[in-house]
């Protein structure tokens, strides 16, 4: 056994960590049935952010991601729209990564074009689609919206849609909600928008695992709300679900939980790789001393 | 000649910058000297892609070990350049139909749109899943408890992987309200926002001060080397 | 007749700054004596309103209302809500150059207005030279820069500096001859960020020291680049290295080489290579995201002797776990002063930690200022002042 251990093959722990994710999958796959969600006093706030505004408010949802971190992100991307929509704010897109338009169109065609028929393009949303420019983007559309975006996505001029009128920068925003992967994202919108101009933009935020140990020192002053990885979307998507959703909840605005299973198992996966790692550690160690006595 | 210009260019501009910081009338120039950088980033794409094309080619007709996966690159470069510079497929807009190229070129069901949909996302997806492989293996080979630090490392590690899951509510739900502090979920939010924070300001603020110095020493032109002309 | 009253009480209250009306037959006394001035130090879109309280101010007054003008006339557009008991507010957003008029009216319990007090004089938002908001921070950049430039001219004149071994950079040279030994490749990765991110110019920094480590053992270097900038800037980094090690003949620009833009697709490539060609010693020096945990198992999987450094806190757990030696953070900055050994560039060290001295005894100045503040009571005199001092540090100071 311990030999085993001891030269253990990477490839048994790929499979290991293969099967205590496809396992979970198939099963939640099966059942339809997820682990409970306590939300934390964090997804709570970033919930109460957005619960917190009035019926047609403009919000920026800024979608700064792609399909590698989709898997991480996406749910929280569904919630965030769908919570926005059942508020009936009104949704502008936009996007500091070159596929975020992608993402941004899934999400449309997920949430708003299927469950939201009756909102209207140019009138209650709208996608302003990708800029490069990283930061440089925010910092000019903190203050002249139009400078950068004469159009929308598609190509219409700014000016000839209709929910544009009013909105001149950053700053004419209610809200800026930010879905992140990396560079550019929340930590950019929080320099260059939010700490810049602390009572006129207000930001939430929802990013990958990674991430967020880097963004707690904003909470809660520069960054009120902020959900942690596919465990913060699953806990967001709760409240959003409880408060919003049909008695049985379509199970796409239930996504976030669905992947906690997996991420149950993996963690218990690794925690015990550590466990057999140390244990051979300690083992070769005493051997050692026994050798050297 | 070849050095002292982009070392002028350097400090003039840099310098320029920072005192524009600091005066209204001239805030902006920041902001234009990186609209700049991104119009000759975007034109060294040319740049990149005939690199792209020379090199490939090249272990192409040397045959070289492997040369089918070059060849496999400038396919799916060639393709996906042309389709998507090219609008194959994509339908008129509908305010302008006289104009074939007024589509958009991610048009649903289009042929770019096919490319990103089924190769590019699924692929780059499948890259970043590899991370739960790698995390696996490294955490199986690195962590060892050898002493006392690498133990208080340990014991958060566990505490923050079962926190993030079910697993912390359900083995310590039983603690009383008394002391919930205690319980896993809790305690993970409590080491992330003061000892993970606190840590991460400290890397932070060193990594602020090596910026700054670094930044200063290009400008000074003290360190040169990264314009290929270190001690000329 | 009552109400006319009122009105010319009011009026010359107004004009003349001074004195109160108090709520009689349920008419709302307005704030008086508002007073509008240009904001001084700022670009020229705000001015600054004062106003003495309404008397009927908590009593009766909930709020007040600010409207603007650029007319005397009118009209008057709303712009805020204002608490009762604030005697001050500062309008932002402002067109810098016209004229504007000011109109502040108290909003009563029962939701009732009291009548206005306007400003009778134009004022008009003035840009300034120099943005007080960041004076400041304009000291501190003085101080920091000031400092460093201290010590580069001290060592320029000859002044003795001391730098700690840093492991990871003197195992570059062992992982050099390693390469050269086994007949392998060194391949060095400068991050995926373009030329305007600083690590990334670190990153070639340290790049071009490598290079001449290579050139005198006669070690083939590799750099795939996911930047055609990075690429252009790393030829001519490792020409230069090679040149001033009289090897201008073994450079091959061939090994310097863009990839693309996409980081996954980066990661693809690079893996990929690792994988087919083993390269013996592998570096990993810039801004990296996910893609450094893929790298640096890839590289561990294939034996090789692995040296990474970043800036990027979050991919630094990653490189100290899959890699031998890990620049973190400043040390990464440090390198290129200390492979370089220059008594300039060690100086802009010591410069750098006069800064690390400012902040930390800011930090723990700040800390037990407010610890003490917190612990004898903000309510008690010194309690008070320690409060209002650790307020001033965090919104003027630091902001």
């Amino acid at each position: 056994m311990y030999e085993f251990f001891k030269n253990l093959d990477k490839r048994w722990i790929f499979l290991l960590m293969f099967l205590s994710v496809v396992i979970p999958i198939y099963i939640i796959g099966i059942t339809g049935k997820t682990f409970p969600e306590v939300p934390s006093l964090l997804s709570k706030a970033t919930f109460n952010v957005i619960e917190q505004l009035n019926e047609g408010d403009p919000v920026l949802l800024a979608f700064d991601f792609d399909p590698a971190s989709e898997g991480e992100l996406g749910p929280m991307a569904t919630a965030f729209t769908y919570h926005c929509a059942s508020k009936g704010l009104k949704l502008y897109f936009i996007s500091l990564w070159p596929v975020g338009p992608q993402m941004i169109d899934d999400v449309i065609a997920k949430v708003i074009n299927p469950d939201f028929p009756h909102m209207k393009y140019g009138v209650d949303y709208m996608n302003l689609g990708y800029k490069p420019g990283n930061e440089g983007v925010i910092k000019v559309i903190v203050t002249d919206l139009r400078e950068l975006y004469t159009t929308d996505d598609k190509g219409s001029g700014i000016n000839t849609i209709p929910m544009m009128a009013g909105i001149h920068s950053v700053q004419d925003f209610e809200l800026v909600i930010n879905v992140s992967a990396g560079y550019a994202g929340t930590k950019e919108w929080i320099q260059y928008a939010a700490t810049p101009y602390p009572d006129k933009i207000k930001i939430v935020a929802g990013c990958t695992g990674v991430q967020a140990p880097l963004l707690y020192p904003y909470i809660p002053q520069q960054l009120p709300g902020l959900l942690g990885a596919i465990k913060g979307a699953a806990e967001y998507e709760k409240i959003v679900v409880d408060t919003y959703g049909a008695e049985i909840p379509d199970p796409k605005y239930l996504e976030a939980s669905r992947r906690m299973g997996p991420q149950l198992v993996a963690h218990i996966l690794i925690i015990l790789l550590i466990i057999i790692a140390n244990w051979v550690f300690f083992t070769e160690r005493k051997r050692e001393r026994e050798v050297q006595a | 000649m070849k050095r002292n210009v982009p070392l002028l260019i350097t400090a003039l501009g840099g310098f320029v910058l920072i005192v524009a910081y600091f005066i209204p009338a001239t805030q902006g120039w920041g902001e234009v000297a990186a609209i700049w950088f991104d119009i000759l980033a975007a034109i060294a794409f040319i740049l990149g892609g005939g690199n792209l094309l020379k090199i490939h080619l090249k272990k192409v007709s040397d045959k070289v070990p492997g040369w089918a996966y070059s060849l496999i690159t400038l396919l799916a470069f060639l393709v996906t350049l042309t389709v998507g510079l090219g609008k194959i497929g994509v339908h008129p807009n509908p305010q302008f139909p006289a104009f074939a190229f007024s589509g958009e070129y991610r048009e649903l069901g289009g042929p770019f749109w096919w490319l990103y949909e089924y190769a590019f996302k699924p692929l780059t997806a499948t890259m970043f899943a590899m991370l739960a492989f790698y995390i696996a293996s490294a955490a199986f080979r690195a962590f060892r408890a050898k002493n006392t630090e690498a133990i208080l490392l340990l014991v958060t590690a566990f505490i923050i992987l079962l926190g993030r899951t079910f697993a912390g509510v359900f083995l310590t739900s039983w603690l009383p309200d008394a002391v919930s502090g205690l319980r896993i979920e809790n305690l993970t939010v409590y080491i992330m926002s003061v000892f993970n924070t606190a840590g991460n300001r400290a890397i932070m603020i060193g990594i602020a001060l090596g910026v700054a110095s670094t930044s200063l020493k290009v400008l000074l032109g003290v360190d040169r080397s990264y314009l290929g002309s270190g001690e000329e | 007749m009552k109400r006319s009253f009122y009105w010319f009480v009011f009026l010359v209250m107004t004009v003349f700054g001074g004195g109160s009306i108090s709520a009689q037959d349920g008419l709302l006394a307005p704030p008086v004596n508002l007073q509008a001035a240009d904001h001084p130090w700022d670009h020229g879109d705000k001015v600054d309103l004062t106003w003495n309280l309404s008397v009927d101010d908590p009593a009766l007054v909930t709020s007040y209302r600010i409207y603007s003008s650029v007319s005397p006339d009118g009209p008057f557009s709303f712009i805020t809500i204002i608490s009762s008991g604030d005697q001050s507010f500062t309008v932002e957003k402002l067109e810098r150059g016209d004229n504007y008029f000011f109109k502040l009216v108290a909003v009563g319990t029962d939701g009732s207005e009291s009548l206005p007090a306007v400003t009778t004089e134009a004022v008009v938002p003035a840009r300034q030279w120099f943005d007080g908001n960041r004076f400041s921070l304009a000291i501190i950049i003085l101080i920091f820069c000031g400092s460093v430039y201290y010590w580069i001219r001290h060592a320029r004149m000859g002044g003795e500096l001391k730098i700690r071994k840093i492991a990871g950079l003197e195992a570059i040279e062992e992982a050099v001859g390693r390469a050269t030994e086994m007949g392998r490749s060194c391949l060095f990765i400068v991050g995926i960020q373009d030329m305007n991110e600083i690590q990334t110019i670190a990153g070639i920094t340290i790049l071009s020291k490598v290079a001449k480590i290579a050139a005198e053992l006669d070690a083939k270097i590799e750099v795939p680049t996911s930047r055609s900038l990075v690429m252009t800037a790393a030829r001519e980094a490792v020409q230069a290295s090679y040149l001033s090690m009289g090897r201008p003949d073994a450079y091959n620009q061939d090994l310097i080489y863009y990839v693309t833009d996409e980081q996954f697709g980066f990661v693809a490539h690079v893996q990929g290579m690792m994988v087919r060609e083993k390269p013996a010693a592998c570096f990993y020096m810039g801004a990296f995201f996910a893609e450094s945990l893929i790298l640096a198992e890839t590289g561990n999987s294939i034996g090789a002797i692995q040296v990474a450094g970043t800036a990027m806190p979050a991919q630094l757990p990653f490189f100290v776990a899959a890699c031998d030696y890990t620049l973190i953070g400043e040390e990464f900055f440090a390198a290129s002063a200390y492979l370089s050994g220059e008594p300039a560039q060690l100086g802009s060290l010591k410069g750098q930690d006069v800064g690390k001295i400012i902040v930390g005894v800011g930090i723990i100045v700040g800390v037990l200022m407010s610890s003490v503040a917190s612990m004898i009571g903000i309510d008690t005199p010194f309690g008070g002042w320690l409060y209002d001092a650790v307020n001033y540090l965090k919104e003027v100071i630091l902001t």
